[in-house]
């Protein structure tokens, strides 16, 4: 009887460590709790990837709201523009972007009506006139917000191929050279996604 | 409008809307030394939502009063570190 293992939690309760194993729980206790603290670290600043599509007036809008916003709170911010969306950071078309009279349930004019050369234009003018006269920030401004604050505004190389943009053709500032990989890895480490 | 704060900054964003409010408080923020006091003048009724939720998501600034008087909204913001 006296050979045999005792039973263990009788035993544990009273048995002293020694010195080596006392030195081996310390390190992993160190160990716990570095990993901890590099977990906490990783949770102080939160990621937001944002994908900008569209390249309608009203559809510039959105991303770069949320996007300087999100800046404001010291996020770690990408928006990548993609298709349509490659629009908002070409410096010319930005300044140009149309409102869709046609198609648009929210347009007071019949689409019959809205499809006359020039309603997007007319359209465009008056939601541009509201905007100045609600103090709304204009696309220009959202991006100059934007950069200057650190939002990372990605132009999608294919499309700037498939469009025939030119580099030089977008706001200084503004990221080239990047593709779906690119966003698919800020997006994963992400706390916020959004497509618009 | 009085105010117990004593005022280092006043950041007038009267006029402007969401998000201007928020981006300006932030950036006037950051040229702020630690201690500072911002005082915010907006227009924008939002902003009374915007600037509480903006202060309680970020680091090193505390919301200390906002103030409704009129058309005018006024938020008293510190910088704490």
């Amino acid at each position: 009887m006296s050979t045999d293992n005792p039973p263990a939690s009788v035993d544990d309760a009273d048995r002293e460590f020694d010195a080596a194993e006392l030195q081996a729980l310390r390190e992993r206790v160190d160990d716990l709790e570095s990993s901890m603290a590099d977990l906490d670290d990783g949770d102080t600043q939160k990621k937001m990837t944002i994908v900008a599509t569209q390249g309608s007036f009203d559809m510039a809008y959105p991303p770069l709201i949320l996007g300087s916003t999100a800046a404001a709170f010291g996020w770690d911010v990408v928006v990548f523009h993609t298709f349509w969306g490659l629009d908002i950071l070409h410096e010319k078309k930005s300044k140009n972007l149309k409102l869709s009279a046609v198609g648009n349930p929210n347009m007071p004019v019949p689409n019959a009506l809205a499809a006359i050369p020039g309603m997007d234009r007319m359209a465009t003018r008056m939601m541009e006139k509201k905007i100045d006269e609600n103090g709304t920030a204009t696309i220009e401004e959202l991006i100059d917000l934007s950069i200057e604050s650190g939002v990372d505004l990605q132009a999608c190389q294919m499309t700037i191929e498939l469009m025939d943009y030119d580099e030089d053709d977008f706001y200084d500032g503004v990221t080239t050279g990047v593709g779906a990989a690119t966003a698919l890895q800020h997006m994963a480490e992400s706390d916020i996604q959004l497509l618009v | 409008m009085s105010s117990e704060y004593d005022i280092t900054e006043t950041l007038d964003v009267k006029g402007q809307s969401c998000p201007m409010p928020i981006v300006k408080t932030k950036q006037a923020i950051d040229d702020l030394e630690a201690g500072a006091v911002l005082e915010v003048v907006a227009t924008d009724s939002g902003s009374m939502s915007d600037i509480q939720g903006w202060a309680d998501g970020t680091n090193g600034v505390d919301l200390l009063e906002q103030v409704e008087d009129g058309d005018h909204y006024i938020h008293y913001v510190e910088k704490t570190a």
